[in-house]
Formats: structure tokens, sequence, C-alpha cells
């Protein structure tokens, strides 16, 4: 009688929680739903005030993205964000190995001050910097081209990248890399060869999240860089398809899609380092 | 007493070569430890910090485009602070940033409290409340653009066959107030992830016995939530609000795609009114002041967040 009664309360709770649930998904997963639907739609139906725009009547059709492929740079976009997330994201991760280890590990005059200063770099947003950075990319004769996005995003990858760093090295025992350096290695490798292997789900949430980011990121890629030939995935989508007035929808939604795959795909492998890098990131920070 | 070179022939081993001596040195803690954070100080201060001194430059001279200005001191910001646009841009701001950080915590605690139950399908139910904070937001913005189109929103042609609203519907992005919400609704549905998120591993954290000697001393649900849930989760809220709060005073993507600040400047923030007036006007040094005022509150609110993290 009583496991009976406790059941029937769980099967309740259970329905409560999911049914609670619903509104919040719906809400997060439908404007991805009816992104998928408007690029395989006619126009026909798409323009026709009278058919249900929740799913499609008149068949599917690819049109959409045939224009995307042929009548864009969509796949040299796709190209150039591939490469600047890769670079950027490499460049950063060694550079922020080597800072997040030393704040995080070793002793000397000024480290405490150093790790603030990382932080504060970490909160600085991109915005308040874009036009000063605009010119010093001009300076640098790389406006225009995808090094201007390649050299510029580490200044927000590196301060978060050494962040998240620093919280996973101090996970380490440190008796680790004590018995190490008594056995006669050198820092270096002490660093390489013990503290990294340890470090690997640190470094692979740091990969991760470094690119999303720079794939992800838009003022930069919209400020800096004006050739279609140079733009990010991103970018070529939401300004190349507007052309004056008309707005070629089927073919947004189609870029939006097709530009966000990379991102889901390994979002959906790695889903689980996403929840620990978000809530290490804030949390720890 | 120092190890002469006879000592170190007579132990057998050779005589220290200058390799010797550069790698011993580097070998010091303190000499390794700078020598690792070089790369990213010089990083930093090339593309950072210079960059921000000489946008306090830029904000104090009349730098166009392509013709360097000279000082004038602070013209800009006087300029700005009886112009019309930038009065309603600061508005637009507080409006958006409490509206949306508020809205944020309410729904990502009551998220977060609901997520906490669920048990089969706990990695399904986060992945898809995290899909919005990981796909691009400009993109996903398209879509929302779309949804809040001035003739075929969806939005409308769902709630008017539910009876909700009378034919046509609001115009969402062309008109003031409707503007302003949407703005926030893409805001608040991309940031709430990240609040939900968050606030689950804190939930997580809090030990079950504390709610068990709760039930015992006879609170009920809405007890537990407000003295044993919400005082156990402050710190871990605190702290994504600050974020948040940086995130959304200084974002910039939903309102650049969704209203490019329009209509009439109902919408523009702080970082679209930036790149209006110094990139598509060319006044780098009038679009300079105007992102530097985001730096009050980024300060306040970085200040907080050091004396926060130095109490932990």
């Amino acid at each position: 009688m009583a496991s009976a009664a406790t059941r029937a309360g769980r099967i309740r709770s259970g329905l409560y929680t999911y049914s609670s649930l619903a509104p919040f998904i719906f809400f997060a997963l439908f404007p991805f739903y009816f992104m998928l639907v408007t690029s395989f739609k006619s126009n026909a139906e798409l323009y026709n005030l009278k058919s249900i725009p929740f799913w499609i009547q008149t068949g599917a059709i690819t049109d959409h993205y045939s224009l995307l492929f042929f009548k864009t740079d969509f796949f040299i976009w796709m190209k150039n964000s591939l490469i600047i997330s890769v670079v950027a994201t490499a460049v950063s991760l060694l550079i922020s190995i080597l800072a997040g280890y030393s704040l995080a590990r070793l002793r000397f005059a000024g480290v405490g001050a150093f790790g603030t200063a990382v932080f504060i770099t970490y909160l600085v947003p991109p915005t308040l910097l874009f036009l000063p950075l605009s010119q010093v990319v001009v300076w640098l004769g790389i406006s225009d081209s995808i090094w201007a996005l390649i050299v510029t995003y580490p200044t927000f990858l590196v301060p978060f990248s050494t962040w998240l760093l620093m919280g996973y090295f101090r996970t380490i025992p440190k008796e680790v890399e004590e018995c190490a350096l008594v056995d006669g290695a050198t820092r270096m490798q002490t660093l390489w060869r013990i503290v990294l292997p340890m470090a690997v789900p640190g470094i692979v949430c740091a990969a991760l999240f470094g690119f999303t980011l720079t794939w992800n990121e838009f003022i930069y890629a919209l400020t800096f860089v004006s050739q279609s030939a140079s733009k990010t995935a991103v970018v070529g989508v939401t300004a190349d398809l507007i052309r004056g007035d008309i707005y070629y929808w089927g073919s947004l939604m189609a870029g939006a899609v097709l530009a966000s795959v990379p991102i889901v795909i390994i979002y959906v492998i790695f889903l689980d380092y996403y929840v620990s890098g978000l809530t290490a990131g804030a949390v720890k920070g | 007493m120092a190890v002469g070179p006879r000592v170190l022939e007579a132990a057998g081993l050779s005589q220290p070569g200058r390799l010797n001596r550069l790698r011993e040195w580097w070998e010091q803690e303190h000499v390794f430890g700078y020598g690792l954070i070089l790369p990213a100080l010089l990083l930093l201060a090339c593309l950072v910090a210079y960059p921000f001194g000489m946008a306090i430059y830029f904000s104090l001279s009349d730098y166009w485009v392509g013709s360097p200005g000279r000082f004038i001191g602070f013209e800009n910001y006087r300029a700005l602070l009886s112009n019309e646009v930038f009065r309603q841009t600061v508005q637009n701001s507080f409006v958006f940033t409490i509206i949306a950080v508020v809205l944020k915590t309410v729904l990502g605690i009551w998220l977060a409290m609901l997520m906490v139950r669920t048990m089969k399908l706990k990695r399904l139910v986060r992945g898809a409340v995290l899909l919005p904070w990981v796909i691009p937001t400009a993109l996903s913005t398209l879509a929302w653009w779309w949804m809040f189109d001035s003739l075929y929103s969806v939005v409308n042609w769902t709630a008017i066959r539910l009876g909700i609203m009378s034919v046509p519907g609001p115009n969402w992005l062309g008109q003031a107030s409707y503007a302003m919400a949407a703005v926030i609704t893409v805001n608040v549905w991309r940031g709430l992830p990240f609040f939900a998120i968050t606030v689950l591993a804190g939930l997580v954290s809090i030990p079950r016995e504390f709610y068990e000697a709760a039930e015992v001393d006879g609170a009920s649900s809405w007890g537990r939530f407000r003295y044993v849930t919400l005082p156990l989760l402050k710190p871990v809220i605190a702290v994504v609000v600050l974020f948040s709060t940086i995130f959304t005073f200084t974002d910039f993507n939903i309102v650049y795609v969704l209203t490019r600040g329009g209509p009439m400047n109902t919408t523009h923030l702080f970082a679209t009114l930036a790149y209006q007036v110094g990139l598509n006007g060319g006044n780098l040094g009038q679009g300079a002041a105007i992102s530097l005022f985001l730096f009050p509150m980024l300060a306040a609110v970085i200040f907080y967040q050091l004396r926060y993290v130095r109490q932990e």
C-alpha cells in the first residue's frame, strides 16, 4: 500500500516536473526548429499569409541551399572560420597553458597581481576595445584579412583559458611535481610530461570553449573585415545575404543552419565538458 | 662556502659551461615563473592595455578615420551628454540590462529547480536548455528576426489564431516599446542557459540533510526554498548576476542584427551606438568616448567581483 502511494506520488511529481519544463524546452528549441523549417520551404509558401508557418505543406525544397552554395562565398566563409578558429584557439591555448601553470603553481613576486590582471582582462568585453583595435589592425597592415582576426581573438581567449586552466592546475596534487623535480626532471619536462597529462580534461574544455567563442565571434569579424573573401561564416551569412531591401529569408535560414553545424556536432559529442566549463568559468571565477 | 671547479672535477663533474649556467638560471622558480607568463603578458599589454589607452586618447581628440585628430579635452564627452540620441541610449541600456537580468535570474532559478528534479532525461534536458547559449548568437538572432517579421511574424500568427491579439498584431521591430521587448526576449532566451546551468551546479552541491532537517522542523516547500535554498545559493547567484550584468550591458550582437538600434534609436545600446558613430560615421573620437562610458559600470562590477573572489 505504502509503496503504491509513494510510486503514485513519484509519478505525479515527475509529471509535474516535465510538464513545467516543457515551456522552457519549447522556448529554447523553437527558433532552431523554425530556422530549419524555413530553410526548406518554397518561397510561394513562405510568403503566403494563409499557410500554416509551423511545417512544410507543399513539399521540401533545397533551392535556398543551392543559392547559398552557388551564388555566395559560403564555402570560403566556412573555410575562413575553420582556419581562424583552429589557429587562434591553438595559439591561445599554448600561451594560456604556460601562464595558467605559472600563476597557479609557482611562487614569485607579483604572482597575485598578475592573476588579478588576467581576471580583469577576462571581464573586459570586446565591445569596449573594437574601435582602437580596428586602428591597430590597420597599422599592422593586416586589416581586411583573416590575420586580423587570428591576431585579435587571443585577446579574449587567453584571459579566459588562463583563468579556466588555473583552476584545473590547482586540483593536481603538488607532490607529483615535487617527485619529478627531485628525480632530476627539469621544470619544463615536469610541466609537459607530468602536469599536462593530468590536466587533459581542463585543456579539452578550454579548447572547446575557445573554438566555440571564436567561431561565434561577431563584432571583431564584422569590424575588421569587409571584403567577402575574408569573412567568417557568421558575418558572411548575416551581412551578405541581405541585399538592399530584399531579404532572402530561406537562404538566410539555410546559412544560419549550416554555419551552426560544426558547433552543434562538437556540442553533442562534448556536452558534459560544456556544462562543467560553464560552471567552472563562472563559479571559480 | 662556494663550490669551486676543482671540487666538481674531483667529484667527476665537468666544469659548468655557459649552457649549464643558463639552464640553472632558468630552473629557478621565479625566473621560470616570469618566463611562462611573458607571452601572455606581452599579448595583453599590446592588444588590450595599449588599445585601452588609445581609446582614452581617441575620446579626448577629434580623431576621424584617416585624419589623426588633435587634443580637444573633454569636448566629446560634453557633446555626448547634451546629445538626445546618447541620452536615449543611456536610458535604453539601463532598461535593457535591468529587465533582462532580473528575468534571467528569476527564470534561471526556476528552471534550475525544475532541472534538478529530472532523473532519467537529465542529459537530454541539459543539452536542450544549453543549446541557445552555444549556437552563434548572430545566427540565432536571424531566426528571431524572421519570427518578428512585420508581415509574416509567426508570433503574431499564433497569437491571432489563439485570439490573444487582434489582426494584424504589433509590428515588433517597428514600434518603440515592442522593439525593446523583442530585444530583451532574445537576450533572455540566449542568457537563460548560463543562469540555469550555473545555479543548477549550486543546487546539486547543497547537502540533502539540510532539507531533511527543515522538513522535520515543519518547513513548507516555500519555507525550504526561502530559508535553505536561497541563502545557500546566494554566492553563486551573486557571481552569475555580476557576470551577466557586464555581458548584457555591453551587448552588441542581438541589437545589431535585430533592430540596428531602431526604431528612432529606441533600442540603441552603448556598443551599437559606438559602432554607428565610430565606424559607420567615421567619428572615432566620439565613438571611443561612447564605449568608454561602459567603463564605470565595468569597473564597479570588477570591484565587487574581485572583493568576492578574495572572500572565497
